[in-house]
């Protein structure tokens, strides 16, 4: 039985000589059971595949952003010797296949029929018998475009002569996407018109792109006479890409298998449905042979989700002794060319409603107005947690922004206005209602473990000194864990998970979860929630995911739902397990089910220990020719789906210190603490592993990363040379810590945290920037902080154009 | 064209296009997948392999460029059923996530410690700098390799 280790704080922890092979039958650290196959080289991602036959499909793009398409010239492509097919939009259209649903409810291009509305758009796509020959037969591709002109800063999209992007929706005469608010805008108004203090601050949220190492793409194999497909996939989605394929192409779902091999990460930017799959699977249909599309590099970031994208007006309302009591906020959203924002559907603007933060407030509102411009489609991706990140950097940064007018440190003003362990349940002025929490406590830890007045003081002597130091911190709270079925839907799709498991005979189990790795090491965490809960340990236990073939229904891995919801649905499928186990126990020790006992890995009788049997005898029985008690069947195994009842609310307190090289502008994070609280912590190597890669993404927006593009739609950030990801180099030696607070109703109090650090670090990052600006009368400057930026807020210029 | 070289220490011989890359040729010719692709422009370092015991990114050698030579990938580092420390040292200091970049960092940390065998940490850092990782956040990576540096060969078991 898993216990809820209440109120626990620690850190700093010794993690460089944490034991992390301790074999633990449950919780606790544990070395990976996924690993042995990647450090020799044997993991088997998708372009790893190899079938007999298979052919290589690689897709034309567009090379402008806007543009009516006149013609297509393919027969030089489709006199190449090697080329199988070569298929246009207008070929598509005369399947009814040219246009694809978004996870929206918007339409897509699978290939561009009228116009391109995006540079890297598709717009055909060859077939051939290797991927050079492929690639050599797109040049031979002849379009000509009539040129429009795009829509491209997002403040101009909405202006009465903006062209119209979307002239493929009936009746669509402007670029609006949709609008959106949320709280209750009088109450706020009537807050900001009393307030002492109002605060105002244009902050942007630059358009970024998760950019995993392993690009999107994926092989179908179509057999004809069976008509079964199989789709070798890089998804983060399996059950919920089949679904949809089986809605859009007519194939019935059953004769659909999608299977997401090993996957070379995520965060995000492998749960949307891209064309390039759609485009692979009619090949695999029109030729009967399988065929494999992977992506270069390029057309990940140019076409593929991106993330972010939001123009934020920043408001907050104080009295003069720091008393926050409203927060007000306008968003200008960038959805591209087409809506294709993977988030419930009832949250077009995912979970940004917790843009309130940390703070117990009197009263908050958003308003928002997304926009469609000629730029990539995406949205929710990067580890966003559902837009959590644009929130919290919103309103972390805001907080900031009032104590540098206040002239209040930033820690005590955060500390002032935090909500207080004891109003937890707390219902939020955005209806949100957070579980659990004990802020204070981790932000001590975090000032304890940074050493903070300790890097105040030399703050003080080093600006005297002419140097720029500076301190950032943020407080985070997230919303994860998505979500109870009646509130929270994906094209129709309830966010609930199932979760299957078999005891084998000989004791032994196979746990199949609908979830998907991608890299967060389900293999093992899966296998140690099990074993918590049936004391067979998670060496002994297969977790099977990623194949929709072999695992039970249930909507993926993103906004850090993986633990909150699939890892529930484990405990309580092995939890029903164990009841049956018990009653075949009580059958084997003759005696009531109530005089048992559950001791991990086997059931005693009370009062009698010595009169046990353990999981392994009960699963012997269960299959053996021994009489079972009335009305149990034999076998052992169970399966649940778990609709979570709330979301889980993990926190953060992180500190950052930076210094800023006052004659090149150059940022050098020096030292990062991070203090993070997921409630129950499942494996502690994996969670370290998991904020150590969001914070890195964190120091990279920050400081590096921006997808941008000039005035004719040309993405400025379609290589790795000119998007810039973090090296070793560019990222201190992170130092972590946590507290524990459960979550009350979660099965085992766990909260999630895959998304944490990417979530809470950018703030912490910017705010230490700034913080170093301070000599300059700097209140905010835009990410992201590369040299050239810091250098412009230092001449009195510090927010660009996006 | 044809080309012989060898591969983990075994003579392979094959018929390429001129203008094959060494990281094609190694996946889609040999089928060692271990090696990956991951940019196009010798940024992320997940195609890192070993040319005449230098790490090398393939995607940006032609094939033919190693005609003659010696080749090593991430398959070629267990030897004997022994797995190499810095293979031992990424799964016991979790410097690995994905596993994509893996191969590639193997072969980097491999290649360091052989030149330095006991290198600080910047040295360490400098060394994969030109790799890519989005998972891991580097610090489990250097833990990794400090491992590796302080368990020599013989004191590594085979068991994992």
């Amino acid at each position: 039985m898993t216990t809820l280790d209440e109120g626990v704080a620690a850190g700093p922890e010794d993690l460089e000589h944490a034991d992390n092979d301790q074999h633990p039958v449950g919780h606790g650290r544990m070395l990976r059971k996924e690993d042995p196959r990647f450090v020799r080289g044997m993991g088997n991602y998708v372009d790893d595949i190899q079938l007999k036959g298979m052919l290589h499909l690689a897709i034309l793009r567009s090379p402008v952003a806007h543009a009516r398409i006149v013609s297509i010239d393919v027969s030089a492509a489709q006199a190449h010797p090697k080329v199988k097919a070569v298929i246009t939009g207008a070929d598509l259209a005369e399947k009814g296949l040219a246009w694809m649903p978004t996870l929206s409810n918007d339409v897509q291009a699978v290939l561009a029929t009228d116009k391109v509305r995006f540079q890297g758009q598709e717009v055909a796509f060859v077939v051939a018998e290797d991927r050079y020959s492929a690639r050599d037969a797109l040049e031979l591709i002849d379009v000509e475009y009539d040129m429009l002109p795009p829509v491209i800063d997002v403040r101009k999209a909405l202006a009465p002569d903006a062209p119209v992007i979307r002239d493929d929706l009936d009746g669509k005469t402007d670029n609006h996407c949709f609008d959106w608010e949320t709280g209750d805008a009088a109450a706020t108004e009537a807050v900001f018109a009393k307030a002492d203090v109002v605060v105002s601050q244009d902050i942007v949220y630059p358009r970024v792109h998760p950019a995993p190492m392993e690009t999107c793409g994926c092989v179908a194999d179509y057999e004809r006479v069976g008509g079964q497909l199989t789709l070798w996939t890089t998804s983060q989605a399996p059950h919920a890409h089949r679904t949809v394929y089986a809605l859009v192409s007519g194939l019935p779902e059953h004769k659909i298998r999608v299977i997401a091999p090993d996957i070379g990460g995520g965060f995000g930017n492998k749960v949307p449905i891209y064309p390039g799959y759609v485009c692979a699977i009619v090949a695999s249909l029109v030729i009967g042979k399988p065929v494999k599309w992977m992506e270069d590099r390029t057309e990940n970031l140019v076409s593929t989700g991106f993330a972010r994208d939001y123009v934020m007006r920043g408001e907050i309302a104080a009295t003069k002794e720091g008393k926050i009591l409203a927060i007000r906020t306008h968003v200008l959203a960038d959805h591209g060319a087409f809506n294709g924002t993977a988030a419930p559907i009832k949250y077009p603007a995912g979970f940004f409603g917790v843009f309130t933060g940390s703070y117990d407030l009197e009263a908050a509102y958003c308003s928002m107005t997304a926009v469609y411009t000629n730029k990539a489609p995406g949205g929710v991706a990067y580890a966003c947690s559902f837009r959590i990140t644009e929130a919290v950097y919103l309103v972390e940064r805001i907080v900031d922004c009032l104590a540098y007018d206040l002239e209040m440190d930033p820690v005590e003003l955060r500390r002032k206005n935090f909500i207080q362990p004891d109003q937890f349940p707390y219902t939020t002025k955005t209806g949100w209602v957070y579980d659990s929490g004990e802020y204070e406590r981790a932000l001590d830890l975090a000032l304890e473990m940074a050493g903070y007045d300790e890097l105040r003081r030399e703050q003080e002597e080093k600006r005297a000194r002419g140097e720029l130091m500076g301190i950032g911190v943020a407080f985070f709270t997230e919303a994860v864990g998505a979500g109870p079925r009646k509130d929270m839907d994906i094209l129709g799709l309830g966010m609930a998970d199932g979760a299957e498991l078999r005891v084998h005979p000989t004791g032994k189990a196979v746990v199949r979860v609908s979830c998907m790795s991608q890299g967060q090491g389900h293999e093992t965490t899966f296998a140690q929630i099990v074993a918590e809960e049936i004391g067979i340990p998670p060496a002994d236990i297969q977790v099977v995911n990623g194949d929709t073939d072999q695992t039970p229904f249930g909507l993926g891995t993103y906004g850090s739902r993986s633990t909150p919801v699939s890892g529930a649905a484990a405990a309580l499928v092995a939890r029903k397990v164990r009841d049956k186990a018990q009653i075949i126990a009580s059958g084997m020790l003759e005696v009531s089910v109530t005089d048992l006992e559950w001791q991990k890995g086997s059931f005693a009788v009370k009062g009698d220990p010595t009169r046990s049997v353990t999981i392994q005898d009960i699963a012997m029985r269960a299959h053996g020719a021994g009489d079972l008690p009335d009305g149990i069947e034999g076998g052992l195994e169970a399966q649940i789906c778990y609709n979570p009842s709330n979301l889980t609310y993990p926190f953060g307190a992180y500190v950052c210190v930076v210094d800023v090289d006052p004659g090149t502008a150059a940022v050098k994070v020096r030292r990062f603490v991070a203090v993070d609280d997921c409630g129950t912590r499942i494996n502690p190597m994996i969670i370290e592993g998991q904020v150590h890669g969001g914070l890195t993404d964190g120091v990279g927006m920050a400081l590096m990363e921006i997808i941008a593009f000039d005035e004719d739609g040309n993405c400025l950030g379609g290589s790795l040379m000119d998007y810039l990801i973090p090296t070793s180099l560019e990222v201190p030696h992170w130092e972590t810590g946590h507290t524990v607070t459960p979550s009350p109703h979660h099965p085992i109090g766990a909260k999630g945290v895959g998304e944490s650090a990417t979530v809470g670090s950018p703030p912490a990052v910017v705010n230490a920037v700034v913080d170093a600006l301070k000599p300059y009368g700097i209140r905010h400057a835009d990410m992201p902080l590369t040299p050239s930026r810091v250098w412009d807020a230092m001449q009195g210029k510090p927010t660009p154009p996006i | 064209m044809q080309v012989t070289m060898s591969v983990n220490g075994e003579s392979v011989t094959r018929d390429i296009e001129g203008r094959l890359l060494l990281v094609h040729f190694l996946r889609d010719t040999l089928g060692l997948t271990g090696t990956h692709w991951g940019c196009d422009t010798s940024n992320c370092g997940a195609c890192v392999a070993w040319l005449d015991g230098e790490p090398v990114k393939t995607c940006t050698v032609l094939a033919a460029m190693a005609d003659g030579r010696e080749v090593r990938t991430v398959e070629g580092l267990e030897q004997d059923g022994v797995l190499d420390p810095v293979q031992e040292g990424f799964m016991r200091c979790h410097g690995l996530q994905c596993g994509f970049c893996t191969p590639g960092m193997l072969m980097t940390a491999r290649a360091l410690l052989d030149r330095d065998p006991d290198p600080d940490e910047q040295t360490i850092r400098e060394a994969i700098s030109g790799q890519i990782c989005r998972c891991t956040g580097y610090t489990t990576i250097v833990r990794s390799v400090q491992w590796a540096a302080e368990h020599s060969a013989e004191t590594v078991g085979s068991e994992s």
